[in-house]
């Protein structure tokens, strides 16, 4: 609801908004971009730093092979050029966290080049043009206070990948929905673990507004410093309301960086001192130019994993599911392997969607937990959809086995039997429950002969009461008809 | 058999090898003789910043204990050498002559040492002067002082590995290393009267090599012989996965190109090379070289660099800019000079910048970060790398015709100290004909040819094909042997 009135916002804008993304993907190698030393994670300080990317006189850059290749892989999953030659470039500047006060990064030769990401926006594919994705390493990390700042360098070198989008993004959800799938392209590539909060996965964002989208571009600004997803809609929708205010007040829109204050909800300006810079960009004599051949790019591609929206149009094509469920299923790639590894022969996989979507997750949503903490094993609820659909249970008495299913680590069947609730689909035993019923309410019996036919759910009703849910509702029907037409 | 320790300091690196192995010496006599000599000489001329005596004497026992037990030793076993305080070894100060570094102390060891001293077997004796980051062609621009010219106490020794070409001129250690951006084992070899060679670039490993300009350093010996350097080549060459420059190319056994004949092959010798103003001493002493190189049956072809002229302008804007970058690392932070009660992050930087780097270093980085801005890159970086192209394509062309390049390594023999330093404009200038090579990447070689009228040595420029030491080693040894010998130093 909140999204679809946020949209319904954004289109009613009196100006448009032009957005463009450049994410930083810290990658999952075991060792750091130009150096043997080990990557960390919630080391402790300065455990993980060797002569390298410690910055020591003397100490030489070495470029990871696996850094070049998960760039390949993620350029060549958003259609990129792969250039055959790239080069490795300084970007110079000084700052206390930055060892050797130039980051390597590449400059006017990327290693990827003209991809593009394709998106989903109310229930239509548009496809985000990225402009190029380049390696580079990331900086160690300064704490303040206590009376001095402290600086850890095990962060010192970890490789990144930065994806810089093209200015095609024109509202907040649409870039919400760009991060989204590309965080999900890194997680199913295995490239990054995505994760937003604890950095492995930043954005920075370009924005700039102007009256209709026949206007040229106006003057943008750069935010900073967004660290959820939750923040990146907020984020952008503040900048370029500040922005539009601006202009109808009559001011320029200074281009700058500002950084964006989750707490108060609002962006400022960096001082212009601070980036005042001049990077002087020039190739790293110590790294001979990044050349890839075809074998290497076939190589790395050979592995190239089903990637998120494949996937979402096979579940459409293979399952016959709605855009909406495939979009919702492949959303996540743990959800969409446990989905598959639901559907099988004898059960519609339809139903299968609408037992994922709607009672798996929203029976995780409401304990607060995710995929990774789901108890119930693909096979379990596999078993019970299968005793659904062999009759052996109602839909009723399944969705209360589902939820005891959260409790026990029992099979489905073992639970429907120790609860006594197996369907009963005994001709006999189904009419004398409606004889039965028909006796001990000759009043409706009698209004239902005179026309009503409406009673007959009443009926329904009362089969399924007496035989506590468990009678078979097809042959109730069957026998209530035949039985009420005597 | 006992030898005398002046006999001892005399030898070459091969004779006491050859010593050694006969056992007519040890590795202990060796060294303290060596030492003797650094305490006696070391005095006046100033060539080692850190001597590590303790550590050499424990190096030369174990070495003489791993003699006694025989099989297979490592080629320099027991062999005094000294080190470019540009060169890291683990737990010894490693300053570049800077007051930055003042105080550092490496916490590891450069591929380099590594090769000649943990694997080739070879003793230090310490770390020797230099200008500031390799940054003069004097050893004036050293925070710990200028080192002399053994051979004349009043002049330089030429630069940046004046302390090298110093101590191995004045046998206090049997050989060193260098490195050579511009000119810098050759140039001091030159002044100092002894064999400095640059392997081509990317021979040797940078790792562990304090940068100055990464795509112009390159590790080299300095030695008393063509056969020394053939020897300390064979221990510090090769690929290294550590530095990505380093050439996977195999490595020849250069002791093989030792001992053969010159004839037939084609010297050329660049008409650009003997520029005017060119000093006459060594002019005389250059063309005296190459006439006894025909005498042993050489063919002498003359031959064009015509962007000779450009070298220099070339060299002091791609150097400076690539240190520029390399020095940024030097910012109080981590390790090195830190200025006292700096109040910001800014007073800091620029402080303690300014206070631990020497003139020279600070106008060189000044130039590299002007030449790298915004807006004058094309014109200065840009242009440069365009130029350092053609200069390598006059060496390309050239060799089409011969297989090695003779010219002398300075215009100019020594000149005194403190002449210089308020020109250095003029010191730049000086060295127009060893920066060619470093733009091209080749390798080159100094030789000692006699000396110029006042009596000060003059070096022999061999420049070779890329990867092609071999030929410098072939051509060095055979000329050697007919040239004025390498000028001794008597002991003080």
């Amino acid at each position: 609801m909140a999204q679809a009135a946020q949209a319904q916002d954004a289109t009613q804008k009196a100006y448009d908004t032009v957005i463009g993304l450049e994410v930083h993907v810290q990658l999952m190698t075991k060792t750091k971009a130009f150096s043997a030393c080990a990557t960390s994670f919630g080391a402790e300080e300065n455990e993980f730093i060797c002569p390298v990317s410690f910055g020591l006189p003397g100490s030489l850059p070495v470029l990871n092979k696996r850094v070049v290749e998960m760039a390949i892989l993620l350029g060549k999953a958003t259609g990129c050029t792969i250039n055959h030659e790239s080069v490795l470039a300084r970007k110079n500047y000084f700052y206390p966290d930055l060892p050797k006060g130039y980051q390597i990064s590449q400059y006017d030769k990327p290693i990827c080049e003209h991809g593009t990401l394709p998106i989903l926006l109310d229930g239509e594919v548009k496809n985000i043009g990225i402009t190029r994705i380049h390696i580079e390493e990331d900086a160690g990390k300064s704490m303040h206070g206590g009376g001095g700042s402290l600086i850890d360098f095990n962060r010192a070198g970890t490789p990144l990948l930065e994806i810089v989008s093209e200015p095609v993004i024109r509202s907040a959800d649409e870039a919400t929905a760009y991060l989204k799938v590309m965080r999900q392209l890194v997680r199913t590539l295995g490239v990054s673990d995505g994760n937003m909060e604890e950095g492995s996965f930043r954005c920075d964002a370009n924005v700039s507004v102007r009256p209709t989208q026949n206007d040229p571009f106006g003057t943008r600004t750069e935010l900073k410093n967004i660290n959820s997803f939750r923040f990146i809609s907020r984020a952008i929708e503040y900048e370029a309301d500040r922005q539009w205010d601006a202009l109808q007040h009559g001011e320029k829109i200074v281009q700058e960086t500002r950084l964006y204050d989750a707490e108060k909800g609002r962006t400022y300006s960096m001082r212009s001192k601070e980036e005042a810079h001049d990077y002087r960009y020039f190739p790293d004599p110590d790294l001979l130019p990044l050349v890839i051949d075809d074998a290497m790019i076939k190589d790395v591609t050979a592995d190239m994993p089903e990637l998120p929206w494949q996937r979402r149009e096979r579940f459409e094509s293979a399952f016959g599911l709605s855009t909406y469920d495939a979009e919702v299923l492949t959303a996540d790639d743990t959800l969409a392997a446990y989905y598959e590894a639901v559907v099988t022969d004898g059960i519609d996989a339809k139903t299968v969607a609408n037992w994922v979507t709607s009672e798996l997750l929203g029976a995780l949503n409401q304990r607060g937990w995710d995929m990774s903490q789901n108890p119930i094993g693909a096979d379990r609820l596999q078993g019970l959809l299968k005793l659904l659909a062999a009759d052996k249970i109602t839909g009723k008495i399944a969705k209360e086995v589902f939820a005891k299913m959260f409790e026990t680590d029992d099979a489905p069947d073992k639970i429907v039997a120790s609860m006594g609730v197996e369907q009963i689909n005994d001709e006999g035993a189904v009419e004398a429950i409606v004889a039965q019923v028909i006796a001990e309410n000759p009043g409706q019996v009698e209004q239902f002969k005179g026309g009503k036919d409406k009673l007959f759910g009443f009926f329904v009703g009362q089969v399924m009461k007496v035989s506590r849910g468990q009678a078979n509702p097809q042959l109730t029907q069957e026998i209530l008809r035949r039985k009420l037409a005597e | 058999m006992s030898l005398s320790p002046s006999e001892l300091h005399e030898m070459t690196l091969a004779s006491a090898k050859k010593a050694l192995a006969a056992g007519d010496v040890s590795s202990r006599e060796l060294v303290e003789a060596h030492l003797s000599r650094i305490d006696a000489m070391d005095g006046e001329l100033n060539a080692f910043i850190t001597r590590t005596a303790d550590q050499a004497l424990d190096a030369a026992k174990t070495a003489d204990e791993t003699r006694a037990k025989g099989g297979d030793l490592p080629p320099l076993l027991g062999l005094p050498v000294g080190l470019k305080d540009l060169l890291c070894a683990k737990g010894v100060k490693t300053t570049a002559g800077s007051r930055m570094l003042e105080n550092f102390v490496a916490p590891y060891t450069a591929t380099c040492v590594r090769k000649l001293v943990d694997e080739a077997g070879a003793i230090s004796l310490g770390k020797l002067n230099l200008d500031e980051f390799a940054m003069g062609s004097s050893g004036e621009n050293s925070f710990f002082g200028a080192t002399k010219n053994p051979h004349a106490p009043d002049r330089v020794p030429g630069g940046s590995s004046s302390g090298s070409a110093a101590a191995v001129a004045s046998d206090m250690v049997l050989a060193a290393l260098g490195t050579d951006t511009g000119g810098s084992i050759r140039q001091p070899a030159s002044h100092c009267g002894v064999v400095g060679l640059k392997p081509t670039y990317g021979r040797v490993s940078r790792y562990g090599v304090v940068a100055f300009a990464s795509s112009l350093d390159q590790v080299g010996p300095v030695t008393k012989t063509v056969e020394d350097a053939a020897l300390m080549l064979n221990a510090i060459c090769g690929v290294d996965p550590f530095d990505a420059t380093s050439l996977s190319e195999t490595v020849p056994d250069f002791t093989q190109s030792l001992g053969r004949d010159i004839k037939g092959l084609r010297i050329g010798v660049p008409t650009e090379y003997f520029v005017e103003g060119i000093d006459p001493g060594v002019k005389r002493a250059v063309e005296a070289a190459i006439a006894k190189a025909k005498d042993a049956g050489a063919e002498i072809v003359e031959i064009s660099l015509p962007h000779t002229k450009y070298a220099v302008g070339t060299y002091y804007i791609i150097a400076p800019a690539e240190a520029s970058s390399n020095l940024a690392r030097y910012d109080g932070v981590r390790y090195g000079h830190r200025a006292e009660g700096a109040s910001e992050l800014v007073e800091m930087y620029t402080r303690s910048r300014t206070e631990g780097f020497g003139e020279e270093v600070r106008r060189r980085i000044m130039i590299g970060v002007f030449a790298l801005s915004s807006g004058y890159y094309d014109a200065y970086y840009g242009r440069a790398c365009q130029v350092r192209t053609l200069i390598r394509r006059d060496f390309e062309t050239a060799f089409e015709n011969v297989d090695v390049i003779a010219a002398p390594v300075s215009p100019e023999p020594a000149f005194k100290i403190g002449e210089r330093v308020d020109d250095p404009l003029k010191n730049y200038l000086s060295d127009i004909l060893t920066i060619p090579l470093n733009l091209a990447g080749l390798p080159g070689m100094s030789i000692p040819c006699g000396a110029d009228d006042q009596g000060l040595p003059v070096g022999l420029h061999l420049i070779g094909k890329p990867l092609d030491e071999a030929t410098l080693i072939r051509v060095g040894d055979c000329l050697e042997k007919v040239l004025p010998p390498r000028p001794t130093v008597k002991g003080a």
